[in-house]
Order: C-alpha cells, then sequence, then structure tokens
C-alpha cells in the first residue's frame, strides 16, 4: 500500500515536471534483437516500452516520434517499420555500415512555471531552452524553471567495435566507454564513464538490473556510485540483457536518496517528506538509460 | 605467391616473431564432430584459432556456409561467439586461407604448416589453439588445446560434451 502512496507522489512529482516522457515512474526500456551482429545486410528491431518488470511488455508503449539512430560515421539513420500497439513499439534499423550504432530516444525539456497577473502559469509542453524565451511572456513574474534532459540509448555493433557515436553531446547524462558496451562477457568487470553536461558526473548513483525479474523472487539490483572520474564498475554476474539507470535530480533509481526519485520510491519505502516549492532555479535533472548485452563466456 | 611471402614476412615482424629458417613444421588437428540425433540438424560452424598472450589472436580455419548467395552465410558468424570477439568481428569474409565449408560428422582432419598461409611462424613460448563449434538450432562449445614451442613430444587431447568430440592436436617436424 506505501508503495502504491510513494508511487503516486513520484507520478505527482514526474507529473509536475515531466514533459516528453510519459513515466518516469516506471522502467523505460528499448530492446533490441541483437547487439552484436555479422554479416552485410544487418538489420536490427527494437521493441519500445514502459513497465515495471524487465522486460515485458505489459504497461505503456514508448512513442517513436522521437526515436533517432546515429550510425557509426555520425550521420543519421533512419529507423523503419515503427509500429505501436497497446502495450509497446517496435521498429527496426538497417544496418548498412560497420561498426557502432546509436539508437536513442532523448529529450532536453524545460519546465516550470511563472505568475502573470497573479495567477500562476505552467510551462507549455514541449518548452525547450532554445524556446523558453519565447514561452515566457511580457510582464510574468516568480519565473521557476528546470531543465530536464532524458536519454535513453542503446548500442548495437555490426564487426567490431567503434566510439564515434559516443562523442559526447555536452547535454544531460552521458555514457562514455571504457569498456565498450558490446563488448561485455558474464564474470568479466566493465568500467563505464558517467558524463553530467559534459563532465565528470562523479558520486552519480547508477542502478543496474538484469531482465527477467517477472520470474525471480529477488530484483537483484545492483546499486553503485560513480568515483571522482565519473567511472563505474560493473562485474556481471551472468548472461542476459541488463537495464542501466542513473539520475540526478529526481529519477525514480539511481537518484539521491530521499527525492521522490531516490533508492526506495515505489519500492515499498516511506513516501519522502512533502517539502515546499523552492523559488528560483531548480535542481538540475538528468536521467540516462540503456539496455546492455551481456553474453555467455 | 610472391606478395603473400611478403605479407607474412611484413606481420611476422610487426608480431616480433622470430624470422627463422623454416623446418615444415606441421600441426595436425583432430577434431570430431559429434553424430546427433535430433529432429533438425545443421552441420555446426566451425572457428579454429590461435591464441598467445600479448598477441593478437590470429583465425586459422573458419567453418561455414560460404557459399550462399549474397555472401548471407556470415550472417551467423557472431553465433560463434568466443571466436567473434577474439578475432572474427574485425576480418573480412571470405577470408583467404581462412574460410572453409562447413564439414559432416565424423572426425575431421586440418593441418597447419608454421609460417605458411594463416599459421604464422612460432617463435619459442606458450599457444593455445581454440576450437569453436555452434550449431543453427543447437548449442555452442568451446575447447582449447595449449601447446609450447619448440613443441614438446606427444598429443595434447581434449575433449568436448556437446557440439564437439575429442580435439586433438600433434606437432611434425
Amino acid at each position: 500500500m506505501t508503495s502504491r502512496i510513494s508511487h503516486r507522489l513520484a507520478l505527482l512529482a514526474a507529473g509536475a515536471l515531466m514533459v516528453a516522457t510519459p513515466a518516469l515512474a516506471h522502467r523505460q526500456w528499448m530492446l533490441p534483437s541483437a547487439t552484436i551482429l555479422s554479416g552485410d545486410d544487418a538489420w536490427v528491431t527494437v521493441d519500445a516500452a514502459v513497465s515495471n518488470d524487465l522486460f515485458y511488455f505489459d504497461h505503456q508503449p514508448m512513442g517513436t516520434t522521437g526515436i533517432r539512430a546515429t550510425a557509426p560515421d555520425g550521420s543519421e539513420t533512419k529507423i523503419e517499420n515503427a509500429a505501436t500497439g497497446r502495450y509497446r513499439s517496435t521498429f527496426d534499423v538497417h544496418l548498412l555500415q560497420k561498426g557502432t550504432y546509436r539508437i536513442e530516444n532523448s529529450s532536453n525539456g524545460v519546465m516550470g512555471s511563472y505568475k502573470l497577473g497573479g495567477e500562476e502559469k505552467r510551462l507549455p509542453r514541449g518548452t525547450t531552452s532554445e524556446n523558453l524565451k519565447d514561452a515566457i511572456p511580457a510582464g510574468a513574474t516568480d519565473v521557476r524553471t528546470s531543465e530536464a534532459s532524458n536519454r535513453n540509448e542503446i548500442y548495437v555493433t555490426v564487426g567490431a567495435p567503434t566510439t564515434t557515436v559516443f562523442k559526447p553531446s555536452g547535454k544531460g547524462i552521458e555514457l562514455v566507454p571504457v569498456t565498450h558496451p558490446n563488448d561485455l562477457v558474464a564474470g568479466e568487470a566493465a568500467t563505464f564513464q558517467f558524463l553530467l553536461d559534459g563532465k565528470p558526473a562523479a558520486n552519480l548513483g547508477v542502478t543496474v538490473i538484469p531482465g527477467g525479474n517477472r520470474y525471480r523472487g529477488v530484483l537483484g539490483q545492483m546499486d553503485l556510485k560513480t568515483d571522482a572520474q565519473g567511472k563505474v564498475s560493473v562485474t556481471w554476474p551472468s548472461a542476459g540483457m541488463y537495464w542501466v539507470n542513473a539520475s540526478v535530480g529526481g529519477g525514480r533509481e539511481g537518484g539521491p536518496p530521499g527525492g521522490p526519485g531516490g533508492p526506495g520510491a515505489g519500492a515499498g519505502a516511506a513516501p519522502p517528506a512533502a517539502r515546499p516549492m523552492p523559488t528560483g532555479p531548480q535542481p538540475r535533472r538528468a536521467n540516462y538509460v540503456t539496455t546492455l548485452e551481456v553474453l555467455a563466456p | 605467391m610472391h606478395s603473400r611471402n611478403r605479407l607474412i614476412l611484413s606481420s611476422s615482424v610487426a608480431l616480433g616473431i622470430a624470422v627463422t629458417p623454416a623446418s615444415a613444421e606441421t600441426l595436425d588437428l583432430g577434431i570430431a564432430i559429434p553424430r546427433l540425433t535430433v529432429a533438425e540438424y545443421h552441420r555446426p560452424y566451425v572457428a579454429i584459432w590461435l591464441e598467445q598472450p600479448g598477441a593478437a589472436p590470429r583465425a586459422l580455419s573458419v567453418w561455414y556456409d560460404h557459399d550462399m548467395k549474397d555472401n548471407e552465410g556470415t550472417k551467423w558468424l557472431a553465433d560463434v561467439r568466443q571466436f567473434w570477439r577474439a578475432a572474427g568481428r574485425s576480418m573480412k569474409f571470405p577470408s583467404d586461407g581462412v574460410t572453409g565449408a562447413t564439414r559432416a560428422p565424423g572426425d575431421q582432419k586440418i593441418s597447419f604448416t608454421a609460417g605458411t598461409g594463416p599459421m604464422p611462424k612460432l617463435a619459442p613460448g606458450e599457444y593455445t589453439i581454440l576450437v569453436e563449434a555452434a550449431r543453427e538450432v543447437g548449442g555452442r562449445e568451446v575447447v582449447r588445446l595449449p601447446f609450447s614451442w619448440p613443441p614438446k613430444p606427444g598429443i595434447v587431447r581434449a575433449a568436448g560434451t556437446t557440439e564437439l568430440g575429442a580435439v586433438s592436436l600433434s606437432i611434425k617436424k
């Protein structure tokens, strides 16, 4: 019961600040048909959904309009055959180049409010840092804004792994490979560096959950923290698909403790005490999700 | 012929392998592909490669569906996972001297001569030949054959339990 209450609180908090990504309170994921491919005419098909259990599409589909694929040479590649059903979306990417592709669904939204004529107004959906000026009318007071960068991306490799698609954009949380995300083997340690707005994200909470939890009594979640260089090391306990989430400023998992999205939110802990809405700039909010495939040795 | 010799020489130098006068050292591999009574049987993809600590793995032979149209048989090379990670993913297929046809169940033989084709000249040291088999609608298994160079007398033997049977290496001077 408490979990439902805190879940609702998280939803409320998310609703107050979220724009493009509908449900931070559940787990968003993209699941590729393969991450390591060979051959001269490779395709990958991807399921994209929002759900609690990983990776079971039983709650909401992920929208496909914001999904972008980047080829190993850095050019944009179209997604094909996109379709959205009741519980999941699916789409294909034709992998015509050799190397590593990135498939992402990311958004940089600005949320907030202002007062005009004594009445509090919300910034409209779709507000970004670029169009923020136009969104706030002249005469507005008590302007409060918060930028949220949401990044959900997966990587697939044809032939030998490459790193062009990991060139940081400097926005939100990004993964920089120390170990390539398409070179993961059970029993081996992998190291990744996380950046927040282009700088090493020290002390960042990173949550790793193995897929298949519908048939497990325990979630098997690993709660990790990045070091001063933003690096985190994971030793994969077994082969399979893993969901990885890092967030700052109130994501559901991996966020700072005590916040609406910190560890415990939606997991049966007591709901955090309601805090008054602070004035001035809100804390930086950023969320990162990926799905990694770990192979058997 | 000429160009191939040059190629081997230059890569030998790059690997720091001693270029010694060739004495025809032959490495004979025996690979048993088990006969399986399964409803749907396909011959396995088999990869054979050489590893040495501190050196890049070298593909020696890969048996796959190399004669499908549009090179379609390469689609499943990534399923020979350890080989793919060690060497395959940075190669182009077909690969001259490495590509071979899939082989039927039974005792299969293949020989390599140090300094000829895909097998480099071998500097003194410890090596491993790995044999990996992956079968469509079946499983995957890797067997390792460690050996020293110069070779010690005797036959190196190993065996798989599912996708490979007895695997052996004997070295003739």
